[in-house]
Parts: structure tokens; sequence; C-alpha cells
């Protein structure tokens, strides 16, 4: 049967053309083979990783931060569980949109939100983390919108906790988020955006040991970013614990001594070294500031002008006053200068060229050899003397005692005060040294400046027969892991060059001045205590009595003090701000601290070893106390 | 119409590759679809279709396909009105109104436009006389061109391409002299930005974005290209022997969109790897092998017609559908034949099977 519009022949036509289809068919799917070899063969592995990244999401697991405790195990810094947002914007379709949703479910600022997002390193499938300490509210509320928020995380994370508030804040420090220009230093290499790190106090100086080490998960997520099943692929290790050598309770103590004013307390064992209390007024709550503070909050605190964040055990340097005297003692008889029984005459000044050094108890003291100098705290007789050495003697010893120099205590930022000499003043003012201001400098005045944890230590000093051990606030890290615990030993700095014989007549002067000189409400029917008073001058301009001059101008009161006096164990030293004398506002302070050590460690009046002691540098560097 | 004679027509080879690359669709789709907890899971669904496509396949091979053509024009008509009311009532899906709902179901008369069309355009071109090139390019284009219009209007730019596919390889299939090819060539380019401006502007946006997607394959990749860059992931990273049955990480957690549709060739080589993937290149290479040995043994003008007419779809749908997943050509929305899930396309390409079997029946026919 014919076709109406082709005859057979062209029927025949038609069907070679299938031929064409033949051979079109042929290469085209010989070119779709080929390009799938390519996707799959040659360029199979980059899809392979590019698939991998598309299911999985590493997540970090923050390790828990090392537990703090006092050295009978109380408790000070722990961690607690609490939430973390985090955001992997791998998996965000509208940055826009998700930053206004997290601003408004968070009231959060957006613009902090996007810094947050643009931080860190690993691209777009490192996960960011936003904010952490989320309230319950808030992390139910980011659960309940899962569905909108793709790419948004929810984390169970610990947080640091001080259980003691603002106890020993300035010890322990706070903690925050690794900031961007730390990410770049090596020590911090390891760490990541919103990696949390000790940014004070021992949590700062100890972060190695305490920040633990940081694990990692594996959680494999579909299209929308949901987590489908997790991996864990590197458990976290948790921080060292640090075992501090404070008495939790002595700290509060001396913080609560110290009250509304501003000063610090410092309380060691001189023997070993041990800081059994380092109080610092006012102060904060590291709970506060380990929390991710506002611009304006931030700097409320740094603005403030009685300045809580410092620590003025250790960064607050101050005239040290007659307490300075302790030292001039061991250099005038040392060098030579005087000898125990050398008198001077005190008629209540001293003549330099034309200008009169008052001695602070108008009329004078009479007639005053060294022992009667310290008790009553003798001006004219160490302007004499201190004349009589010169300015780089008195740096000396100064120095020997360990003034003008870090005491090596375990805390970041620590300053060293002045220890003026001819070479010293060459080198800072570009001035001759001029005699005068010997006169000045003998009494702990002028350009001298200490720190009242080098005050401490100076007494510790004194306390412990001329052996300097160094201040400590560490005594041991333990590992979690293992269970290892790992005790420092404490350090000893040397000895001071000063004869047992001299050293021995300053004690004794010492314990005389709470008997019956400038400090005798330090007396306490509890324990023997020795010490020195201090008044340090503030401002030039003072007339009239005390109480009319304005507070900030009124001087600071100076206290250092050890005690038991036959065998002492805890040296002390006060410093209070703008509060007057030495005798009357820092004794008794220094007197109730050293009540309440004895009352708690009642052994020491005994005369029992100190656990670790350190006598002298050959028996005591590099050898582990029996503990 | 139904003829009971010629069952021994019947080409084992044809309906066994029919029966295995409807095999690696229905597992693909339960690959992909398995975890979703529907009542009616998809791979079920899409044994009914299969079932209603094997009838479909019946019905085509056992009429007298001279009589089905002869029904060619009132069918297409009636497929030119369902297009029209599409427009109108059509159920929406990604911005394209492609589909009339029936009860739970929806029908898509663009599929099925694509088998009316060949029976048109065999239909005309076994009839027409065929002098002077009016005859040969211009009126049977006048024919196609309401059908693409109201196509592209949807609009559907797959089937609007396997429409001009089929018009071409008809006017290949009757011959073209190469002074005609030439002018058409010329026309073509010389009209390209006319024409490629007209459909540039009917575009919706999403298949702009699809097509810069497409020239620029980075081009926002979290976005519109991300169809493309997923099915290129998902293709990729299968390498040589795929990641397993269920083991596709990029179907499986749903990252790449589709997977059970026009994207179930990237699940499947995503699955099998280069292995699989040549295997089944190589089922279609041999079904359409073997469907163009039955045209090039048709009968008549009008069977050998039909036969290429159906030829050059299925080439056109395999080859379109994996170049696109496979990031050679830009995303336009074709089903891979037999594999893809979908009621309307598999009764289709099945029925459109069975009337290629059935120009083979006729040849044996002794009634010829």
């Amino acid at each position: 049967m014919a076709t109406a519009g082709f005859n057979d022949s062209e029927l025949l036509d038609l069907q070679r053309r299938l031929v064409i289809l033949r051979v079109g068919l042929l290469l085209v799917v010989g070119l779709l083979a080929l390009r799938l070899w390519h996707l799959q063969i040659r360029e199979g592995p980059y899809y392979r990783d590019l698939s991998e990244n598309n299911r999985t999401r590493s997540v970090v697991l923050e390790p828990a931060r090392g537990l703090i405790f006092d050295r009978n195990g109380i408790l000070l810094a722990n961690n607690v569980p609490s939430f973390a947002l985090y955001v992997t914007l791998e998996d965000v379709k509208d940055r826009g949109a998700l930053v206004a949703q997290l601003a408004s479910l968070l009231s959060l600022d957006p613009e902090l939100i996007q810094k947050k997002l643009s931080l860190g390193k690993g691209g777009k499938l490192q996960p960011r983390k936003i904010k952490d300490r989320l309230t319950l509210r808030e992390a139910t509320l980011i659960e309940s919108h899962r569905l909108d928020l793709p790419g948004v995380m929810i984390q169970v994370e610990s947080q640091r906790n001080y259980p003691a508030g603002d106890v020993a804040a300035h010890l322990l420090g706070y903690v925050g988020e690794v900031s961007a220009d730390q990410l770049e230093k090596p020590d911090f290499a390891d760490l990541h955006q919103g990696s949390i790190v000790g940014q004070y106090g021992v949590e700062k100086w100890f972060d190695r040991q305490v920040r633990g080490r940081a694990g990692q998960k594996s959680v494999e997520v579909d299209a929308l970013g949901h987590e489908k099943r997790a991996i864990v692929s590197d458990k976290p290790v948790a921080g060292d614990d640090l075992y501090l050598t404070i008495d939790a309770k002595l700290q509060k103590i001396a913080e609560d001594l110290l009250g509304e004013e501003s000063g610090a307390i410092v309380a060691l064992d001189p023997t070993n070294g041990d800081i059994l209390a380092m109080a610092s007024r006012p102060g904060f709550d590291p709970n506060v500031l380990s929390k991710e503070l506002t611009n304006k909050q931030w700097v409320e605190i740094v603005q403030n002008e009685r300045r809580p964040l410092n620590n003025r055990a250790t960064q607050g340097q101050y005239p040290p006053g007659s307490t300075f005297k302790v030292v001039m003692a061991a250099a005038a008889l040392e060098s030579n200068t005087v000898t125990p029984s050398t008198m001077v005459r005190c008629n209540g000044g001293y003549q330099f060229g034309n200008r009169l050094f008052h001695d602070w108890k108008q009329g004078g003291h009479g007639s005053v050899d060294m022992n009667e100098a310290l008790i009553h705290s003798c001006d004219v007789y160490f302007y004499t003397v201190g004349q009589r050495m010169g300015i780089d003697t008195i740096a000396e010893y100064a120095k020997q005692f360990g003034l003008g120099q870090e005491t090596g205590v375990e805390l970041p930022s620590e300053r060293v005060g002045i220890v003026p000499s001819t070479a010293w003043k060459q080198k800072a003012r570009n001035q001759p040294w001029y005699p005068g201001e010997t006169i000045s400098a003998a009494i702990g005045q002028g350009y001298v400046t200490v720190t009242p944890l080098q005050m401490a230590s100076v007494i510790g000093t004194v306390a412990n027969d001329g052996v300097s051990v160094k201040p400590r606030l560490v005594q041991a890290v333990m590992n979690r892991g293992t269970g290892e615990r790992a005790e420092f030993p404490p350090t000893v700095r040397g000895k001071v060059a000063v004869k047992p014989a001299t050293l021995a007549l300053i004690k004794a002067a010492l314990a005389d001045v709470v008997t019956k000189g400038t400090a005798t409400r330090a007396k306490s029917p509890l324990v023997a205590i020795a010490g020195k008073t201090g008044t340090a001058q503030t401002a030039a301009l003072r007339t009239g009595p005390e109480k009319d001059i304005p507070k900030k101008f009124r001087d600071h009161a100076w206290f250092v003090a050890f005690a038991p006096v036959e065998a002492p164990r805890i040296a002390v030293a006060v410093l209070a701000e703008h509060m007057g004398h030495g005798g009357s506002a820092a004794a008794p302070l220094a007197k109730d601290v050293i009540e309440a050590y004895v009352k708690a460690y009642p052994e020491v009046l005994h005369g029992v070893p100190s656990s670790g002691r350190a006598k002298s540098a050959a028996t005591a560097v590099g050898t582990r106390p029996n503990l | 119409m139904i003829d009971s004679r010629g069952f021994d027509s019947f080409d084992l080879r044809f309906i066994g590759l029919i029966a295995i690359i409807l095999s690696v669709g229905v597992l693909s789709i339960y690959s992909v679809t398995h975890s979703q907890d529907t009542s009616f899971p998809f791979y079920l669904k899409q044994l009914v279709w299969i079932l209603l496509g094997t009838v479909a396949f019946l019905v085509m091979y056992l009429s007298d396909y001279h009589k089905i053509a002869r029904l060619a024009y009132p069918t297409y008509a009636v497929i030119l009105i369902m297009l029209a009311v599409v427009l109108f009532m059509g159920k929406s899906s990604r911005g394209a109104q492609r589909w009339i709902p029936i009860g739970p179901f929806a029908f898509q008369p663009s599929e099925f436009a694509k088998l009316v069309l060949i029976l048109v355009l065999a239909n005309y071109y076994s009839r027409a006389p065929r002098v002077g090139w009016l005859h040969r390019v211009v009126l049977p284009g006048l024919i196609v061109l309401p059908g693409l219009l109201l196509i592209l209007k949807q609009p559907d730019l797959g089937s609007g391409l396997s429409f001009l596919a089929v018009y071409a390889a008809m006017l290949l299939m009757v011959g073209v002299r190469s002074k005609a090819l030439g002018i058409i060539l010329l026309l073509s380019v010389m009209l390209f930005p006319f024409v490629w401006e007209m459909v540039w502007a009917s575009l919706h946006d999403y298949q702009r974005e699809r097509v810069m997607a497409f020239v620029d394959p980075d081009y926002d990749p979290g976005g519109k290209g991300y169809h493309a860059l997923q099915s290129r992931i998902a293709i990729g990273s299968g390498e040589l022997s795929g990641k397993g049955l269920y083991g596709g990480t990029q179907s499986q957690l749903k990252f790449l969109p589709e997977g059970h549709t026009d994207f179930v060739f990237a699940v499947y080589a995503e699955e099998w790897g280069f292995v699989g993937v040549l295997v089944l290149l190589a089922l279609f290479i041999a079904l359409i092998w073997v469907s163009l040995e039955i045209a090039a043994r048709a009968k008549d003008t009008l069977g050998a017609l039909l036969a290429a007419g159906v030829v050059a779809m299925l080439c056109f749908c395999v080859v379109v559908n994996i170049g696109m997943t496979a990031g050679m050509f830009p995303i336009v929305g074709i089903p891979l034949p037999l594999v893809s899930y979908g009621g309307s396309a598999t009764i289709m390409t099945m029925a459109s099977l069975g009337l290629l079997l059935n120009v083979k029946r006729r040849r044996l026919s002794l009634f010829y």
C-alpha cells in the first residue's frame, strides 16, 4: 500500500537518513560518557571532598577549664553547664535575615553578630560562636525556631564560675573570649574564634595549664544544616586543676578588713613564700567580667576612678614611708655607717643647706640609737645615716631585699616600683643626683616606690633571717586525666648579705615597735607580733590637722609585720590608701589578719616547722617539699 | 481497533531493556525517597504509573498505527485546549503551570503533547505533498507553533525544546535539501538575537538565573547555581564505583533537590559510580539502537516517521537530561525517560515505545 506523500524509494531514502541519527547518537553519548568520566574519575576526588564538606560539619568541643582550689581544697573557680550558640555560614542561605532574626530573638546588637560571623579562620565551614551563657529561655526560643534557622546550633558547654564571688578576684582573674589579636600569636595557635582564655590573674598566668585541649565532633548535617548524626572523633581534654597557696578564709577576712577603703593586704609564709592572702580593694566580680560585656559596661569598669581592676598588691606603687627604715637599718649597720650603739641627736629636724627636714615628732626624740630609732621611727636618725651612706649604698641594700624588681609572683603585669640611685636618676631623668634627695629617700619618700607585695617580701626576708623566698601563689598542678599532682617547690631567691646579729637587732627592735613603739595597736594577746609602721606622703601641700585635708590628699597608711616573733610563720604588709598614719590605720588590720591566721593554724604558735620550709638556697632550690 | 494478532512480533530484547531501565528508575526513586514518611511512597506510585504505562504500551502496540495517526489532528486539538486550560487553572509548581489536577494526581499535558506532535507530524509528512519548502518546512512549522508557544508560556523550556527536537528530527527524516538547510541555518543565525530576546523575555526569573548559572557555574552557588552544583557534586563524588545503594549522601541528606524526578540520574551516578553510569548509558544505547532498527525496517513512511520521531525524542530526552545533570547544558527540566519519577512522562514514554513496537508488528503483518 502506497503512502500519500512518499513513494517506496523515498521510504528507502528516509530510512537511510536514520544513519545520521545513529552516528549522532553515538557521538553525543560518547561526549556524555567523556563528560561523566571527567566528573567521576578525573575530578572524582575533588567532588568527593565537596560532598564530604556538604554533609559534615566539624564542631569544636570546648574543653572544661581546670578547677582552682585554695590551699585547703576550697573551690575558687569551677565550671557550670551553659548553652552556646554557633552559626555555620555554609548552611546559612540568607545571612542578613539570620542576623536580624538572631538579633531579635536574643536581643543582641546586629553589628556584634556580624562582627562575630566575620571573625576567625576556617572558612564558611567553621562554626562561629555568636553568644554563650544563653539563658534556658533563649536556648528554648532558638530550638523552637530550629527549622527557620538553618546553620544555627546550640551546644552545651561549660562556663567559668567563681563560687565565692568577688573573693580573691584579683588573684583568680577572669576569663574571656580570645581576641583577634591574641589569635595571631603562637601561644594561641591551637585556639579558634570563641575559645575561652584567661585574661587576668592566675587564669591568665596559668592559662596554658588550665585551658585544656579542645576536642572535635563531626556532625552529619542535611541540606538545611540540621544535625543527623554525630561522631566524636576527638574528645576534649579538661585543663589541669590548680591548688593555690592562699587560704580562702583568710583572704576573705583580709578583704573584709579593707572594706570599702582602697588598699591592699598581703600575707605570706616567709619560710616558703606561700601567699596566704592577697587582698586588693576595691574589687570586682569575676563572674561578671567573664561574661561578654557591652562596650559601655567595659568602659565603665575601666574608667572607674577607683580602678577596681588594678591589683594594688602587685600593681600599686606607693612610697614605702617609714617601713623603708627596715631596709635602711640593715644597710646602715652592714655598711658600717653606724654601729648599734651609735647615737644620733634628734631635735625634731635636720638641717641640710638652707632647708630644714622635719621629724614627724615635734620637738624630736632626743638622743637615739638604732634600736630606739626603729621603735619610735625617728626620722632624723635615718636622715643622718642616709646622708652618711649615700643613695647608692641605700639602693644596693634595697635591691638585695628585692625592691625595684619583680617578686616573680605568678600574676601578670607585676609592677616593680623605683629604687632610686645616681645611675637611675641619670637614666630616668637625665639629671645628677642631688644629695638633698637622699634625705627624702632615707625615710621612704621622694622617688622611692614599692608594691605591697614587695614590702611583704622584705619583711618576710627579715623574719626568715635573711633568706629571701620567692612569693608564690600556686602550690601544685593536678592533671585531671591522670590524677597526677605536680608540686611546685618553693624557690629561694637568695640570702641578703646581712649578718645574723644585725637581723636579730632589727627583729628585736620591730618586736618593740609593737609592744612600746608606734604600733601598739598591733599588740595581740594571742601572738607576739613585730612590725614597722609607715606613713606615705601623697601630696606636698600639707598643713594643719589630718581631718581637715580632703581624703584624696591624705597620706597612705603602711604597716609591715611578722609573727610569731620567735619563729615567724606569717609576714604581712598592709597598705591603706589615704587612711593617714600606719600605726592607727594599718597596724590593727595586720593584727587582725595575723590573729585570724594563728587561730586557724594554731600549730604555728608552737614552732612547728613549716611545710616546705626553705631555709637556704643550698637545701631548698629544686627540692620537693614534704607535704 | 485492538488487533490480537502479532504477539509474535513481541521483541524480548526491547521489552527486557525497557523493564531493566524501569527497574533502575524504581530502585533509584526508592533510594532517594525511602526515608520520607508518606503514606503512599513515591516508588509505589511509580509502580502504579508503570502499570498504567504498560496498559498504554499495550494499547499503542496492539492498535493499528494508521488509525492512531488518523486521530492525531483531533488529539492535537484537544491537547492544545488542555495546554490553554493549564495556563488558566493549572497547578503551579516552582512558578510554572504545567499540571491539571485530577483527584490526588496531576496530569501534565505537555508530556503527552510530545507524543501527539510526533503523530501529527508523521501523519502530515506521510500524506502531504512534498513539493517546495512551504510544504516541507513552513506548514508543519505552523502546526508546531501553537503547541510550542503554549508550552513556552507555562513555561516549560524542556518540553518546548523537545517539540523543536521532534520537528527537527522529522525535517531531517523527510530530507531537507542542503540549500534549504542553509537558508534555515542562515535565518536561524540572523533571527537568533530576536528570538532569543523574545524567549529571554518570556522566561521566568528562575529560568534566567539557571541559564546564568550555567554560563558561570560559580554564579551564586548557594542560590540559583545550587541545583547544578549539587548535581555535579553528586555525580562526581560517585567516582569509579559509587557510594552504594542508599549511600549517596548528596541525595540522602537532601543536598540534591528533586532527586527522584529530574535529577534521578545524579542520584544513580552517586550510588553506582562511573561503572554504573556506563551500564545505564549502554542500556539506553541498546534501547535506542533496537528502536532505530525498527525504524529502519518500517513497512511504510508513516511507520518510519513515527519510529524516527519516537527515537529522536527518546535520544533528545536522555542526552539533555544527563547533560544537564552533568553540567553540560543549562537546567531545563526534562525527565530521564523511564527512570525519573512522574506519571505523565512514564505513561507517555511507554506509550511511545508501544507505538514503536507496533511499527515492527506492522512490518511483520501479512496484511500490509
